[in-house]
């Protein structure tokens, strides 16, 4: 039977690390952005935080470690491991609707629908397909993509051409 | 492992060296091996001004995965796939981070260190699957830094140096589109770990290819000098393809016939049909015997010189 002082603890603990913000996307909380996968106390009074990182090689993967740690300790739990989980992968699709309601607010466009993968080979399309990406400052879907890659891995380079600004899209993965 | 290409505008404080991290001994309490400058640092600190320059803590990608080998995978054989594919991509990501300010655009530029970079990725993760895997419990650093040209098993296409940026550009259409077709057949791998792994990185594999296929149509399909560019790029890299097909590790065949297909589709939309000849017999497998072209060896002793000049340091 779980008792209702660790029922709380976990609760408090879960809330400490769901705080934390995202190294590179700061407006982001981890659990925003859909990298906490769970946090747990054992019954010896441990707390097991588990992050699955979005790129295999995101470089601040090791901050946001630290950083929950860091805030579980703050929190008042001295003993903190934090797992790496692979599986299932992290996707774009996991970053929560107030985490897309917080990108768009400071100007990066969210993520549409992650493609869906069947079973055959990953297809390969040419020629124009990408979906219309909506200015996260006026709305105008009249919008090109300039680069793929971003100054994160997460994101590409976009700009509108109703306003003429350039914004940056978390791509869809 | 090496710092990464560091996109711009990661980093906010200055790089200090990190007092030596205590590996986390087997046996050793599990919080142990969690302990971290930055933990002292951003106690010390408000939130959001307790910010330090990442990307240059390294601990064990695989740190709380459960990478006991499974009763019934031969860890020997799935210790060498996982260093196959692990130089391979390791080595490729040290060319790819060469582009950095050489590149035509800075958009390409920043593009080639972000490829690089999930390549180093997933050559972290591989190296830490294969220390586990072939018994020897090495951690990432050990493969990277601290192996010999002769031992290292990745295709000589990979190593060569990035000539032109034709070149580059369908050295990655191929290796990625081999890449992809390999590592999407072996999400169903019977390791879990290397099946996770394999799931992570493809769909960042078909970024890549995305990439390097729109790359090859703007150039083939594109003016006089860029086709002919294109061209030359091709008739460079085809006496490496027969290399490529030899080392495929699982469902050779089809993972073969999928790259071909994939390239002659690419080919065709750049104009550049039938301009990269298809072995029909795999070749020798000269990479992955460990007999590498002369450039590799330069290649390793950048990439590992100050790792080997200070051989206890961490960062």
């Amino acid at each position: 039977m779980v008792s209702a002082p660790a029922v709380e603890q976990e609760r408090r603990a879960r809330e400490a690390a769901a705080r934390v913000p995202d190294p590179e996307l700061p407006m982001l909380t981890l659990a925003d952005l859909g990298v906490l996968r769970g946090v747990r106390v054992e019954p010896g009074g441990a707390v097991v935080a588990e992050l699955t990182p979005t790129y295999s090689g995101c470089p601040a993967m090791a901050e946001m470690r630290a950083d929950v740690a860091a805030r579980l300790r703050a929190a008042g739990f001295a003993r903190v491991e934090v797992r790496t989980v692979l599986d299932p992968p992290w996707s774009t699709d996991l970053i929560t609707a107030e985490g897309r309601r917080k990108l768009a607010a400071h100007g990066i466009a969210p993520p549409g629908p992650a493609p869906r993968r069947t079973g055959g080979p990953v297809p390969l399309v040419l020629g124009a397909t990408r979906h219309a990406v909506e200015c996260p400052r006026c709305g105008s879907a009249d919008t090109e993509e300039t680069s793929h890659f971003s100054a994160t891995a997460c994101k590409s380079l976009w700009r509108c051409c109703a306003c003429r600004e350039p914004f940056e899209h978390v791509k869809e993965l | 492992m090496s710092p990464a290409p560091e996109t711009p505008g990661t980093s906010q404080a200055a790089v200090t060296p990190e007092p030596p991290e205590s590996p986390a001994a087997p046996g050793s309490s599990p919080a142990a091996g969690t302990d971290h400058v930055y933990l002292s640092l951003a106690e010390e600190h408000d939130d959001d001004s307790g910010r330090w320059a990442f990307g240059t803590g390294f601990t064990d990608p695989l740190h709380g995965v459960d990478t006991a080998v499974p009763p019934g995978v031969d860890g020997a054989a799935l210790a060498s796939l996982c260093l196959e594919l692990a130089d391979d991509a390791l080595v490729q990501a040290q060319r790819l981070a060469e582009w950095c300010t050489r590149a035509p655009e800075l958009e390409e530029e920043v593009a080639l260190a972000n490829i690089g970079l999930d390549l180093l990725g997933q050559a972290r993760l591989l190296y830490a699957r294969c220390g586990r895997a072939d018994g020897t419990d090495r951690g990432e650093d050990a493969y990277a830094y601290f192996r010999d040209p002769a031992d290292f098993r990745n295709v000589t296409l990979a190593e060569l140096p990035n000539g032109d940026f034709a070149f580059s550009i369908v050295r990655l259409l191929v290796l990625s589109t081999w890449r992809l077709a390999v590592l999407h057949r072996l999400t169903g791998a019977q390791d879990p770990v290397l099946a996770a792994v394999a799931a992570k990185a493809v769909p960042e594999l078909t970024y890549h290819r995305q990439y390097a296929a729109q790359w090859a149509v703007r150039l083939g399909d594109g003016t006089e000098e860029s086709h002919r560019r294109m061209r030359a790029a091709l008739a460079q890299v085809a006496p490496y393809l027969p290399e490529v097909f030899a080392s495929s590790p699982a469902d050779g065949a089809a993972v073969r016939a999928e790259t071909v297909s994939v390239l002659e589709q690419v080919l065709a939309e750049a104009e550049l049909a039938g301009a990269l000849p298809v072995p029909d017999e795999p070749g020798s497998a000269d990479g992955r015997e460990g007999r590498h072209t002369a450039h590799l060896a330069p290649l390793l002793a950048e990439l590992q010189q100050v790792a080997r000049a200070h051989p206890e340091a961490t960062w």
